[in-house]
């Protein structure tokens, strides 16, 4: 079977003021088509670099990133990278912003009614002439994904896109992004140092080390969805994880 | 529950009266009275027509003060200078022609400035024109040019290499340095002060482009680049969109320093303009005649000053707080 993403003994360093900066250290795993996997680790651990080796924005220095089996060299469309800012052209309406994959490829003309798809399955039809600045926060985040989804990627790499949104919007965007993945069926990769985040929404988490990130533990968490924030399995899992992260003496 | 009312309060309806208007029709007429009344040692001309504006002026204001319906919220918020310039031109009309106290013939009173738009309108406006030419050909070569090497110099390493050494040294040359030479390696007079306002003008523009391409967001080329765009499109949707509230202050430092060449380069070596009506105005003692000058070329520059911000803040309209100029 093809994996959706295959990431094989990948290490990567980046020079900081003339000294290597080892990010990641011999990482590897698989994901399979469809499957909602969460990354997870301290902060500024490399995940993130992670995400934008699989979208082909950097080459790693050692190993080799597949995607569908064919390796990973340059972006692509059918591979998107969610950020934590939206990163929304203010330059540009609501609807440009979200048209913007397609016009880029030149295929908007045809495609015009996609951009509306989108714009209604994250609920912004009403806001398609609004300007970035206008938006809220998860407003905003919310035109980001449209912006990738109206590419019909086939994976889709989150970078902490709820890490700055206020918690209740947070949690709300959570059930809209696990409900968003099981409609489209696209496959998942989350980078999130929340441990909640993941295992609410993932179906398997992947725990990653201090920088330079290893890979520490792999956590199938195959409860079936819609789940409750309160199911004690997560609050289970949530300790395991806590303590695989050695945090768990003040649980 | 309260809640916060922060609408502003709808414009009152207008009174049947505006206090404003009314009193800055008295004091335009006291001015028109003093013109025409009060004895001046000498015999200016104009002075009657003079007079005759301010009274129509008076008139004016004082039917839109009475009947306050017709004084819209434009007008009344030029209430208070109404009043202050009738006071400002009729003690300028009293110190000049009605008592003498500044020196002749420096300081010229009202009716010498109406009489130099009135007789000399023709070479006044022929001046503005002519300068208005060499002005739009400079500035519109020079921020062209310097537009897209901004670019190129934002975009491409290579020809950043060999151009960044070269502005650097020339850039902060003020351009009028470049007048001696300028005017004899040229053809015309005429070209050569396009060389000079283009050079001007095109210094500012490329800096500014080239620094507002350098502060685009990386993140929005990743973002593009994810989604399948081309180099051009990175170029022309991504980096000039980007950079384009850098280019207009660009364009609006290099519109002030084009003003300044313009006058110089026509004070020195061109025989038309609003700089060359400066000097031969000075030639010939001619003070109001200057003044006159001088009064257009701060309409001319505040018009393109204005017009330049009309189109930044029709472009630009995404963007948040902008200056009302």
């Amino acid at each position: 079977m093809v994996t959706a993403l295959q990431v094989d003994q990948v290490s990567h360093r980046f020079e900081l003021s003339g000294k290597p900066l080892p990010v990641l250290d011999d990482v590897g795993f698989q994901v399979a088509p469809g499957e909602f996997v969460a990354l997870l680790g301290p902060s500024g651990c490399g995940k993130s670099t992670l995400l934008r080796l699989a979208a082909g924005l950097e080459a790693p220095s050692a190993g080799a990133v597949l995607a569908d089996g064919r390796p990973v060299d340059r972006p692509d469309p059918s591979r998107i990278l969610v950020f934590q800012d939206p990163t929304l052209y203010p330059w540009r309406t609501v609807y440009d912003n979200v048209a913007l994959g397609l016009e880029a490829r030149g295929t908007l003309k045809r495609e015009r009614h996609r951009v509306d798809d989108a714009l209604r399955l994250v609920g912004l039809d009403g806001f398609a002439a609004a300007l970035p600045h206008q938006l809220s926060g998860g407003m905003a985040q919310r035109a980001a994904l449209a912006r990738a989804l109206v590419n019909e990627p086939s994976l889709l790499l989150l970078d902490e896109p709820l890490g700055k949104l206020d918690s209740l919007t947070r949690l709300t965007m959570q059930s809209e992004l696990v409900a968003l993945w099981q409609r489209s069926g696209f496959t998942a990769l989350l980078v999130t140092h929340d441990i909640e985040e993941a295992l609410f929404m993932a179906s398997r988490v992947i725990v990653f080390s201090d920088r330079p990130a290893r890979v520490k533990a792999e956590i199938v968490n195959d409860l079936p969805y819609p789940r409750h924030r309160g199911d004690p399995l997560l609050a289970e899992r949530r300790r395991e994880v806590l303590s695989i992260m050695g945090l768990d003496a003040t649980w | 529950m309260t809640t916060l009312d922060l609408t502003i309060p709808a414009a009152p309806r207008h009174a049947a009266i505006w206090p404003a208007g009314l009193a800055g029709a008295v004091f335009w007429a006291a001015a028109a009275a003093i013109t025409w009344v009060w004895p001046a040692p000498d015999d200016w001309p104009y002075t009657v027509e003079l007079a005759i504006v301010m009274a129509l002026l008076a008139v004016a204001l004082g039917v839109a003060g009475l009947g306050g319906r017709l004084a819209g919220p434009r007008l009344r918020r030029l209430g208070p200078w109404a009043i202050a310039l009738a006071l400002i031109f009729g003690s300028w009309e009293l110190v000049t022609a009605k008592l003498g106290l500044l020196p002749r013939p420096f300081f010229a009173p009202p009716q010498a400035l109406l009489e130099v738009y009135l007789d000399d309108w023709r070479r006044l406006g022929e001046s503005a024109l002519h300068s208005l030419a060499l002005l739009g050909s400079g500035y519109l070569i020079g921020s062209a040019l310097g537009f897209a090497t901004g670019v190129a110099i934002g975009w491409s390493q290579a020809i950043g290499y060999w151009v960044h050494p070269v502005l650097r040294l020339i850039g902060p040359l003020p351009a009028t340095a470049w007048l001696p030479i300028a005017f004899f390696a040229f053809p015309t007079s005429g070209s050569a002060s396009v060389f000079l306002i283009a050079l001007a003008t095109g210094f500012p523009a490329t800096i500014l482009t080239w620094s507002g391409i350098a502060s685009v967001n990386r993140a929005y080329y990743d973002i593009a680049r994810t989604l399948g765009a081309s180099p051009s499109f990175l170029v022309f949707k991504v980096a000039i969109p980007g950079a384009m509230p850098h280019v207009f202050v660009g364009l609006f430092m290099g519109l002030g320093a084009s003003f300044s060449v313009l006058i110089i380069a026509e004070m020195l070596g061109v025989k038309a303009g609003l700089g060359w009506y400066l000097t031969w105005a000075q030639g010939w003692a001619a003070y109001a005649n200057m003044y006159g000058a001088l009064l257009v070329m701060a309409a001319i520059c505040s018009g393109l000053i204005t017009l330049l911000f009309r189109v930044r803040d029709h472009l630009l309209a995404w963007q948040k707080g902008l200056v009302k100029w």
